[in-house]
């Protein structure tokens, strides 16, 4: 039997009010999922999945958008974890955009994010008929992202509606929907980045091996450090991808996402580092340089 | 996270380990448009060195090109949407901010000020543990601060900070700051904050916001964060145990379990429960939560509960303490704040949903709207957006609940348009409007808990004793004006009163004083187990007599009220001419004169109504009642 004595800090309060949400949206939606990105904040929504529905197994499978561009380690971590947890795993491939040839270098980060991401997203969301998709963002990746509700609602085409949002007192979520709507979850809102790393040591979660540091073949282009993971992306003349120690805050498609210099090899390490570092996570992410108030239009176009 | 590596010679484990243990304090903080709210948390942030690096640059460049600083510095715009935002019309909403230090996480509902806005505060209110409301040191109390603390109170906010800002523009000056610190207080009391702060801050020079500012050496206080970091918060373990139940969990034949979250209590393997509303009992059987089983779980804990019986649990039920379960009705008295831009119209069919329950229900009745600035009552017939109307409501059927100043979780609810499927109002229920008379309440004993419960109330006896002429049926009476307006439920006892009915057959002989105070005593006791709070005021001068009356309660029921006043001055005030007579020897034993006051030796109240207002002695008995 667990002691419960200490029961309530604030790590315990985050846990439980997820698992409430988790469970709410498995009591409410018609045909809920959990997207799965393979990051550390998935790594934690899946964690905190099975603790939400043990001692049976949860009642939803797991969507992964496979954009073909993740890093190898992330693919196999993935197929791991499936196999270990027994939760149903669906992987989605946009396979019109892979007849047409498109990825981030060919056609730049924008398009092949709009392409093999967020279409990709839209079209496996209705095969599927899925209604409630629940997802791993939190309110304090961005300020963007400060007014999101948990339960978010999605118009015709998985498109977010400013004005339809909806009071969320005490936490009681309206999971109501009309025809061609659907519901975003977002059970990790309040958390943030320390806190879902304190949680992962506390849980001994397992999280793809790219956070942690390691001598990787590095190339560096416009200041971002960038791991050559394999042959699709040309190198430029003079670029040799170099043995350097870097680990990920972030993880993505391997062109796009920036890796960090670091010594940090293990989740103490990564917490002592994040607490002395202070740049913000998403300084990592290559896709959010492009043009101002981006993360607004991707979210409205229904990449959240 | 400066605060967290400021602190000296400390291991990587040790610092984790704080981390690891840190609570949760859980804010919403609102001020009227430009008192500095967005400044003081932009600030507040940066300060304790929660804000990242590219991000402060960020702001930096960006205050040279649209900061309201003149180029310099400016934080609020640390806090500001986008663009978008303005575009999209959702610079109202609540925006969640977050940060921490070793000690604690803070989760921060940022809520909009106007008075427009009402509606939105209602998010950020309804789970906070504290409110910080702006005040700008220029203006002091507005009437958009009485709103606010209005709402706060309305959403069972116990504990409110009054962060009065721009104190630069004010010199920091003592006198100034110290007559607005006496506003908030008296702000806070007139809408029963039971615990209110002041802390006088400037946020463009960052004093008391972090470090004690040198600038303020006549405050002694801590700082704000400091304040943060160290203000306890309620917990709700103390009460009876209940669990709304969300998920019925059937993995296999062999497991039926019930999954929710905690509203109330604790919970551990082998106690009684009952089922509402269904009225069935069990034991429970295994407490899981997680992958393992507990010993037992607490309030917001979210766990999975086996039954020992196989009885019909649904989700919408809720699980709980057999002893003192929480009530079931369909029709209650309530307060409703309007979400939505079409009005709330009685007898229009609405969802209702309250913790996992969802069923139909209607507004019957609005029986008046509130004013927000004044608390006025006004007639109403339909309530527009952001408008809070007391109301009367009726359910599809049984619902269990509490009432929300018991505990939110079974007191909250929203309301659901059937067509939009918008959220377009929230609400508390206040009571429960007719019981009807179920099968499954015959078995449980109708006993004094149970009927305090109904009323929401602890029964208390207050006995005012002193000389005639002290003040007691003064004070009495306005301390039971005041608990009424608060909506408990009273009665008083007066001397002269209870002679003129139940005790006419008595007169003044020792014997019959005597029997005087014991029905009196008697009788008040009764009243108590009626549930209600009870105000007698006798002379009672003895205290033999005190402690028979004393004995009949139980420990923390009675309370004696010492209504102190000098004879000299009750003989002048005398107002029923009864000194007068007293010394003419027309009335003999006349306590004081012919007879003696035998003055309590610890009394649990003890008011000087000689040179005490008798409004000022009034709340010291409210105080003391704690309530
Ligand atoms: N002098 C002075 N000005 C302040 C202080 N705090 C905020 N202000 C100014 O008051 C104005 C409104 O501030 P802002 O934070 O945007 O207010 P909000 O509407 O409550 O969020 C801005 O011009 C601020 O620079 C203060 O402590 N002292």
């Amino acid at each position: 039997m667990a002691d419960t004595a200490a029961w309530h800090t604030h790590l315990d309060r985050l846990e439980a009010e997820s698992i409430r949400i988790l469970r709410e949206t498995v009591a409410e939606a018609r045909r809920p999922v959990l997207l799965y990105s393979i990051g550390k904040d998935s790594s934690v929504l899946l964690h905190l999945l099975l603790k939400a529905f043990h001692p049976g197994r949860p009642p939803l499978p797991l969507l992964h958008v496979d954009t073909t561009w993740k890093f190898r380690e992330m693919i196999a971590f993935r197929d791991q974890r499936a196999r270990e947890t027994g939760v149903e795993l669906i992987v989605h491939i946009n396979q019109d955009g892979v007849a047409r040839g498109v990825g981030p270098i060919t056609h730049g980060a924008s398009v092949h994010t709009e392409v093999m991401k967020t279409q990709s997203l839209r079209q496996a969301l209705a095969a599927h008929g899925f209604d409630a998709a629940i997802g791993g963002a939190r309110r304090d990746e961005d300020p963007a992202r400060a007014k999101e509700r948990v339960f978010s609602l999605r118009g015709a085409g998985q498109r977010w509606e400013p004005r339809k949002q909806r009071p969320e007192p005490w936490g009681l979520f309206n999971t109501r929907l009309a025809a061609d709507e659907t519901l975003r979850v977002f059970p990790l809102s309040d958390w943030t980045e320390l806190d879902v790393w304190l949680y992962i040591r506390r849980e001994n979660i397992p999280v793809v091996p790219l956070y942690f540091a390691d001598m990787r073949p590095v190339i560096e282009r416009n200041g971002a450090l960038l791991v050559y993971d394999d042959d699709r992306m040309p190198l430029n003349e003079g670029e040799t991808p170099v043995p350097r120690k870097v680990r990920f805050r972030t993880l993505g498609c391997w062109p796009l996402t920036a890796a960090v210099e670091s010594d940090a090899a293990n989740l103490d390490e990564i917490i002592s580092e994040m607490l002395a570092t202070r740049l913000s996570e998403r300084a990592g992410r290559i896709i959010d340089l492009d043009p101002a108030d981006s993360m607004e239009r991707k979210k409205r176009e229904g990449y959240f | 996270m400066a605060a967290v590596t400021q602190v000296p010679a400390e291991t990587i484990a040790d610092r984790l380990h704080a981390l690891e243990n840190r609570d949760t304090l859980r804010i919403a903080i609102c001020g009227s448009v430009d008192d500095g709210k967005s400044t003081l948390l932009g600030r507040l942030l940066a300060e304790a060195g929660m804000i990242p690096e590219d991000r402060l640059q960020q702001m930096v460049r960006d205050s040279r090109k649209h900061g309201t600083q003149g180029g310099a510095p400016d934080y609020a715009l640390l806090l500001d949407g986008l663009e978008a935002e303005r575009e999209q019309g959702i610079t109202i909403d609540v925006a969640w901010r977050y940060f921490g230090t070793a000690k604690r996480a803070f989760i921060v509902a940022d809520c909009p000020g106007h008075a427009q806005y009402t509606r939105n505060m209602a998010s950020g209110a309804s789970n906070a543990e504290l409110g910080i409301v702006l005040v700008d040191a220029r203006a002091g109390v507005q009437t958009q601060t009485r709103r606010h603390v209005a709402i706060l109170s309305m959403f069972g906010v116990k504990r409110v900070l009054f962060a009065v800002n721009k104190l630069d523009l004010i010199d920091y000056d003592v006198a100034r700051y110290a007559a607005i610190e006496q506003e908030c207080a008296e702000l806070a009391r007139s809408l029963s904050i039971a615990h209110s702060d002041t802390i006088p801050v400037s946020a463009l020079n960052a004093d008391n916001l972090v470090e004690p500012s040198p600038r303020t050496p006549w405050y002694v206080g801590p700082s704000l964060l400091g304040f943060l970091e160290n203000v306890p918060v309620e917990r709700r373990g103390q009460t009876a145990f209940a669990m709304p139940v969300q998920w019925v969990s059937r993995p296999d034949q062999h497991f039926r379990g019930y999954a929710g979250s905690i509203a109330s209590g604790h919970v551990a393997a082998g106690n009684e429960v009952i089922v509402l509303p269904s009225g069935q009992r069990s034991r429970v059987a295994r407490v899981i939560g997680g992958s393992s089983d507990l010993a037992q779980a607490q309030a917001d804990q979210a766990v999975t509960l086996t039954l020992s019986d196989a009885i019909d649990v649904a989700r919408g039920d809720v699980v709980a303490d057999v002893a003192q379960p929480p009530q079931i009705a369909a029709q209650f008295a309530c307060h409703v704040l309007w979400l939505d831009d079409a009005p709330l119209l009685p007898g229009r069919r609405y969802l209702f949903k309250l913790a996992t329950r969802t069923l139909g229900a209607q507004v019957t009745e609005i029986k008046h709207r509130i004013d927000p600035d004044t608390q006025a009552r006004l007639a109403a017939t339909r309530l527009s957006a952001n408008e809070i109307g007391y109301c009367n409501l009726s359910l599809d059927a049984d619902i269990a609940y509490e009432p929300y100043a018991r505990n939110r979780t079974l007191g909250g609810f929203i309301l659901i348009d059937r067509e939009s499927n918008a959220t377009v109002g929230c609400g508390t229920l206040d009571f429960g409007l007719r019981r009807d008379s179920n099968v499954h309440w015959q078995h449980l004993d109708v006993d004094r808990a149970a009927r305090a419960r109904i009323k929401g109330q602890q029964p208390r006896c207050l006995w005012f004793t002193g000389l005639s002429g002290a003040g007691k049926s003064t004070i009495a009476n306005l301390v039971e004006r005041r608990l009424h307006a608060d909506g408990f439920h009273t009665i008083t006892l007066d001397g002269d009163n209870i002679r003129h009915g139940l005790n006419r057959d008595l007169g003044f002989t020792d014997a019959d004083r005597v029997e005087n105070i014991r029905r009196v005593a008697e009788v008040a006791k009764l009243m108590l187990d009626a549930g209600l709070i009870v105000l007698v005021s006798f002379i009672s001068p003895f205290r033999a007599e005190r402690h028979m009356a004393r004995a009949l309660f139980n420990q923390g029921e009675f309370l004696e009220v010492f209504v102190d006043a000098p004879l000299e001055i009750c003989e002048q005030r005398d107002v029923k001419g009864l000194y007068a007579k007293a010394r003419a020897g027309d009335i003999a034993n006349f306590t004081g004169i012919g007879s003696p006051y035998e003055p309590p030796e610890s009394p649990e109240v003890h008011l000087h109504s000689g040179n005490e207002a008798a409004a000022e002695s009034a709340k010291r008995v409210i105080e003391a009642l704690g309530l």
